[in-house]
């Protein structure tokens, strides 16, 4: 097995991602790469209390997780590699060869407009994403595993809540 | 309901969990007053937490009742209690336990979530099982 969802959500740790995704792939490591939780014990804990005892979550921050991402693919397990952020994906893409990107959950603030029910976005995160399939990655749109994954094109120009 | 009545919980969770679990409460007892639902579609973690937050400090909550252990109204919840430096979080919220909780005549609202967590713990059975 490998890393068998590379997944952007703002979220993190939560129950589409520990129980949808989790377990139909029976999943058993989170590789959660966060830079601000990578630097907090407390946030940690706090992700290592939202998953089952028999899931192992390692944290790390975007620099220190891109050239361990080879070894987590050699993994016997099946895992998932978790972003909180467009822009840290990208930099998994550009350093740790991801070749596919989930978008599961870019959710509502300021600035953003909404594009499906889970994915709102600003023309920079917009530009962001295109930028990702720039640059050899396949960016898909899907929040759980019984939805249609939705590619990126169809996204960017979806539109719901107008 | 009345809006007068002292609010001793919040509910939060996926979808309408909230809104039908407090609706199940006040159906088989008439105190679901008491509860304050929370529904947090399309929220990020952090409106999320600011939403939990603001309503505990609005209505003086410092019981919050959630869904699942990993889900994001858990994680926030987490956060809010760290913010406010008190008060209780029940994660994996059922309707046995919400009734307990509502119907309590403790009027320590802490106490009284703590009572029901072990109440909807136990309330949960299997029937037909194969041996």
């Amino acid at each position: 097995m490998t890393l068998v969802l590379n997944r952007i959500d703002d979220r993190l740790i939560h129950g589409q991602v520990v129980v949808g995704w989790g377990q139909p792939l029976d999943v058993k490591f989170i590789v959660l790469v966060d830079d601000a939780v990578a630097s907090s014990d407390w946030e940690q804990e706090l992700y290592r209390m939202g998953v089952p005892p028999d899931m192992e979550v390692r944290f790390h921050s975007a620099a220190d997780a891109a050239p361990l991402l080879d070894a987590y693919r050699t993994e016997r397990r099946p895992g998932i590699l978790l972003t909180g952020d467009i822009a840290t994906m990208r930099y998994l893409v550009e350093h740790g060869d991801v070749r596919d990107v989930n978008v599961g959950g870019i959710h509502h603030r300021a600035g953003r407009t909404q594009h499906l029910r889970y994915v709102f976005l600003t023309p920079e995160e917009q530009e962001a994403l295109r930028e990702l399939f720039t640059l050899g990655a396949v960016v898909t749109a899907q929040d759980v595993p019984a939805a249609r994954a939705m590619p990126l094109e169809e996204l960017l120009a979806a539109r719901e809540g107008a | 309901m009345s809006d007068t009545v002292k609010k001793r919980g919040l509910v939060a969770g996926h979808a309408d969990f909230a809104a039908g679990l407090i609706g199940a409460v006040e159906m088989i007892s008439g105190c679901g007053n008491v509860l304050i639902p929370i529904q947090v579609r399309g929220l990020c973690g952090d409106d999320i937490q600011k939403l939990l937050y603001d309503t505990c400090v609005e209505s003086g909550v410092r019981v919050i009742f959630t869904d699942l252990q990993a889900g994001s109204c858990t994680m926030a919840s987490r956060r809010v209690l760290k913010q406010l430096g008190e008060g209780v979080l029940v994660a994996g919220a059922n309707l046995p336990m919400l009734l307990d909780f509502a119907m309590s005549s403790n009027e320590n609202a802490i106490e009284a979530a703590t009572t029901a967590a072990e109440r909807g713990r136990a309330a949960v059975s299997v029937h037909g099982a194969p041996p």
